[in-house]
């Protein structure tokens, strides 16, 4: 017993090295979307206010390519107002429309809730982007989050009271559902890590007729993002020496060095889907 | 100004600096310009080193929770301050010399050689460690070799100009008074 205490004594520095190195990369290998909500809470509370007040000041220098974004934005949904579309009066079918107006929101599927970014980060391997906007302002884990211009940025995984943390599109354990839109084809979109605005889409067989600027949108498989929201267009196709598949290299539709304004999609069917999933993964055990 | 008060302006000035004006230079993907860590090569020769290990640690987990990826660089800043105390003893120019100034800085280690080869090869451990961390979970190993040696030349880059820039008063201390 004595001499475990002298060693102790003896080698404190080493063992307290080897104590807080064993306690970093604990963190770093536990460390992923759902776990350590304790240490991620406190954490994004404390730098989101840090982060908020420098935004303030950040904000003035990019008012102009907002506000461009914005505009086309509004243009874009202008176009689809039903005044401008005429369709001559030659119908004689009756329609019974069950469904007039919804003015519970009953049928409502997705409903889009603004948020600012407060921090963004394209340069590590894990890019993380904080909202000023929290569980307080009904925001949840597995949401998802989009540009002004319906580019798909990512998904969020933490949320504390004020604040949310999204993992952008633009890090190594990201898998989005996309979907060729010419041919329909459904893939997985990750990131190699490399080049911050390209991104890749694998599984996507070779019988799939693919040229270069081809438009990739969401698959609407997932309850996450709905369907049809552009993820990017493809830059190069190559194809798979050992697999049947072509790895395809695209170029996201967001921007994410200038992402300023953005949507959370709250899918209000989620819980309703995911609680069925449940109980049939359940039933088949 | 005493040492702690000093300590705690550059604690906070160092990861102010790091987030808010580095981390939003986009160079290049294998470029990442990091200067922080020089805090730890100006603390305290007499600093003991359990306390430099548990302020460098303190120091990394602060950048981490801003990066929201804990542990990264707390892992490289507690490596970094447990090698300082070898690589000063192999340094410094003779016996109990470290006593005679406050920190390590080109004057305290008798030339700007010496302080040079304390920054690069601090620097090196430090950036090599992060990105074996990084590379480790994520493949690739080349590419992290050259993402090491790109950006230890930008950080040192940086380190000489922070030393050209900031002027750090070392008072000689000799202990016959």
């Amino acid at each position: 017993m004595r001499n475990i205490f002298l060693f102790i004594r003896r080698y404190s520095t080493l063992l307290l090295f080897l104590l807080l190195q064993g306690f970093s990369i604990y963190l770093i290998v536990t460390y992923n979307r759902y776990h350590n909500a304790v240490f991620s809470n406190t954490a994004t509370q404390v730098t989101g206010k840090v982060n908020e007040q420098y935004n303030r000041v950040e904000d003035y220098f990019r008012l102009k390519k907002t506000n461009d974004s914005l505009w086309k934005a509004n243009e874009r949904l202008y176009n689809k107002l039903r005044e401008n579309f005429q369709i001559p009066d030659t119908l004689s079918k009756i329609v019974i429309d069950s469904l007039k107006i919804d003015s519970l929101e009953q049928h409502r599927k997705y409903r889009y809730l603004q948020a600012t970014v407060i921090e963004n980060s394209v340069t590590t391997q894990s890019n993380y982007i904080v909202l000023g906007r929290g569980k307080n302002q009904e925001l949840k884990e597995g949401m998802g989050l989009i540009d002004v211009n319906n580019g798909v940025v990512g998904i969020i995984t933490t949320v504390s009271s004020d604040y949310a943390v999204v993992m952008s599109m633009l890090h190594k354990d990201s898998h989005i559902s996309g979907k060729l839109l010419k041919s329909g084809e459904t893939g997985t979109l990750t990131w190699d890590g490399k080049q911050p605005n390209i991104v890749a889409i694998s599984g996507i067989p070779k019988s799939a007729k693919v040229a270069k600027g081809d438009t990739v949108i969401t698959s609407g498989f997932s309850t996450t993002f709905p369907k049809g929201l552009l993820v990017g267009f493809v830059t190069e196709v190559i194809p798979e020496k050992s697999t049947n598949n072509y790895t395809i290299k695209l170029k996201t539709a967001a921007d994410f060095y200038s992402l300023q304004y953005v949507y959370v999609i709250d899918n209000k069917q989620q819980e309703a889907i995911k609680q069925l999933l449940d109980k049939a993964t359940q039933q088949s055990k | 100004m005493s040492l702690l008060l000093k300590n705690i302006i550059r604690f906070a000035l160092f990861i102010l600096v790091q987030i808010f004006v580095l981390d939003k230079i986009h160079l290049h993907q294998l470029v990442t310009p990091y200067l922080y860590f020089l805090f730890i090569l100006w603390l305290p020769f007499n600093m003991s080193r359990p306390v430099q290990m548990i302020i460098a640690f303190a120091l990394g987990l602060t950048l981490d929770s801003f990066r929201h990826n804990p542990g990264f660089h707390a892992a490289a800043c507690v490596l970094i301050a447990y090698v300082r105390p070898f690589l000063v003893a192999l340094l410094i120019p003779q016996e109990g010399a470290d006593g005679n100034y406050e920190e390590p800085s080109p004057k305290s280690l008798g030339g700007n050689l010496p302080y040079f080869i304390y920054a690069t090869v601090l620097t090196i451990i430090h950036h090599g460690w992060l990105f074996i961390l990084e590379a480790w979970q994520f493949g690739n190993f080349w590419y992290f070799l050259m993402k090491t040696l790109l950006s230890t030349a930008i950080s040192l880059a940086l380190i000489i100009v922070t030393e050209l820039l900031i002027v750090r008063k070392q008072k000689f201390r000799t202990n016959t008074v």
